[in-house]
């Protein structure tokens, strides 16, 4: 055994953490804030910048080198607007909703794994890039997710705004059905790392990602998560044309922009979950990882967030391509699809590893198989869910049979397939049309 | 206790942000008095003076969050379940199983009576 295979031993388990000096402490708080609020910045920038290559337009090229600067300028521009709490608003809470959105979406942050242990420089410390971890890190990013919803339902609430009620509510009912198929699609991981720790569980993928031998946990997860952060083409909670801006519609100045900053954390945030459980954490991708400094040192924490970004693209792309779905669907998807999938392609798995365990088959390859047959039946799940839809609706079109072009007295252009009739009621002229309606 | 302590100081830090953003956004910006402003937002017709329903919202939701509450317990019921599943092998697979389908009758009924359903 050599040197560096203890060093990575050394971090599966939790002894390494809580014994930093305070300075060390702060040092990393400080930078996990800072690296986040730039990391945001830089996002808003890059989504406006791919989204206008999508669409064959520039996007913003003039503030700074490739119009990088633009998230700053429209955060001081912001800053500058002027801050107005509605009269029907509940001041306090007005007051308290966006903080109360904000301070989750950072602390989620603290149990990130973001490389293995190293050197602080200038000194001969050694610590884990990691501001802290514990025997339940995952539950605690779910938990602090979760009072991320508060502030988003209170500032809806306190508005005292039929667009930001109705949009706060959207909103939380949208979190708390995508966080129950969220929450099933870690059961796996959890199984398969025998940790709920996040450097644990990178610590359990040395060998393969947990994201090539659970697909349909990935897949489940990556759809949810999308639901979860109210991204297109799940972002109902403001979709534009229904609830102007959801929740968020009084809000103005910084205000809004704690909203805003909140979403675009929570989306590095589920992305660094999604890094850490599934494509192996900070540890380098498969053509790097045959260089032995890869997973040393500081580089590990560009893989880390060459993998987020990736993500984070991801987002981007659905939301330039994809068109809103609607509230009905989008709840039936998710209470009626994944959740059922999620449960049985627990039980599989739970199966699967009993089996191993009790001697026998190789579970890896067993594993993926079943993964990309899980995954077929969740697209033809959903494909199913189509044709029903398209099968109920059908009749309601016949059920109109005959219909009278000159009902209203005025002549309305017959629909493909049909015959314009005759006037028929003539007693239409006599009474009123509202009162003949209901006759009729 | 050592392990959470960072957790309060990025909290703060967080918190610290947040607050002074708020309390900043109500000193710098410019501050023009105007009736209309003060109005919930609409569009070009007269607001309502309160929330839809006055702040009551659909029984739908509540569902929903009854829903999710049945969930979340079965989640955690089935972490540590999963954390120690490599301990209990076998009989912890056909007590989760057996678990699985309490909470499944439960989830078939609510779909069976259009608890599930959005109109």
């Amino acid at each position: 055994m050599n040197a560096t295979h203890t060093v990575v031993l050394a971090a599966d388990d939790l002894s390494v953490f809580g014994q930093d000096p305070w300075w060390l402490v702060v040092i990393k708080s400080v930078l996990i804030f800072a690296i986040l609020v730039v990391f945001t910045l830089f996002n808003i920038w890059f989504e406006r910048r791919v989204v206008a290559r999508m669409q064959h337009r520039v996007g913003p090229n003039v503030h700074g080198p490739f119009g990088l600067l633009q998230s700053l300028a429209d955060g001081v521009k912001l800053a500058l607007k002027e801050d107005i709490v509605p009269k029907a608003a509940d001041k306090v809470v007005f007051l308290l909703a966006p903080i109360m959105s904000t301070v989750p979406a950072f602390v989620a942050f603290a149990v990130i794994p973001f490389g293995p242990e190293v050197t602080v420089p200038f000194t001969d410390i050694t610590t884990p890039l990691q501001l802290t971890d514990m025997p339940v890190g995952v539950l605690f990013i779910l938990a602090v997710a979760s009072i991320g919803i508060y502030g988003i339902v209170l500032g809806g609430w306190s508005s005292g705004s039929t667009y930001s009620l109705l949009g706060g509510l959207r909103s939380s009912a949208q979190m708390i059905s995508y966080e129950v198929a969220m929450g099933l699609s870690l059961v796996a991981v959890f199984l398969y790392a025998g940790s709920m720790s996040t450097s644990e569980i990178v610590a359990a993928q040395e060998r393969l990602w947990f994201g090539l031998i659970l697909i349909p946990s990935f897949v489940i997860y990556v759809i949810s998560m999308v639901g979860e952060t109210n991204r297109a083409p799940f972002d109902l909670p403001e979709a534009e044309g229904e609830l102007v801006g959801g929740f968020h519609t009084e809000y103005s100045s910084l205000k809004f922009a704690l909203f805003f900053l909140a979403e675009y954390v929570n989306m590095v945030t589920v992305s660094a979950l999604a890094t850490t459980l599934f494509l192996g954490g900070w540890r380098a991708p498969w053509p790097l990882s045959l260089w032995d400094g890869a997973n040393e040192g500081y580089w590990p924490v560009l893989w880390f967030f060459a993998k987020v970004l990736l993500f984070i693209f991801m987002f981007i792309w659905l939301r330039g391509t994809l068109p809103r779905l609607r509230y009905d669907q989008f709840m039936k998807f998710g209470w009626k699809r994944l959740i059922p999938v999620s449960l049985v392609w627990i039980v599989a798995v739970a199966t699967i590893r009993a089996i191993s365990l009790e001697g026998g088959i190789d579970r890896t390859y067993l594993l993926a198989a079943i993964g990309v047959v899980a995954v077929l039946f969740l697209v033809l799940f959903f494909v199913g869910g189509a044709e029903e839809e398209a099968a109920e609706a059908e009749p309601e079109d016949q059920r109109h049979g005959d219909f009278d072009a000159f009902a209203g007295g005025y002549p309305v252009p017959p629909m493909p397939g049909k015959a314009v009739q005759g006037r028929t009621s003539v007693s239409l002229y006599e009474s009123s049309p509202t009162l003949s309606k209901e006759q009729s | 206790m050592e392990l959470y302590a960072p957790i309060i100081g990025l909290g703060l830090i967080a918190f610290g942000f947040a607050a002074f953003s708020v309390v900043m956004s109500a000193v710098v910006g410019p501050k023009r008095y105007n009736r209309a402003k003060l109005d919930s937002y609409e569009c070009g017709i007269e607001p309502t003076p309160q929330a839809l329903g006055g702040g009551k919202f659909p029984v739908k939701y509540y569902i929903t969050a009854m829903m999710f509450i049945v969930f979340d317990i079965e989640i955690v019921f089935l972490y540590p379940w999963a954390v120690y599943f490599d301990a209990m092998g076998l009989f912890g697979l056909v007590e989760m199983v057996l678990f699985i389908l309490t909470v499944f009758v439960a989830y078939a009924y609510v779909w069976k009576r259009g608890g599930l359903e959005w109109d």
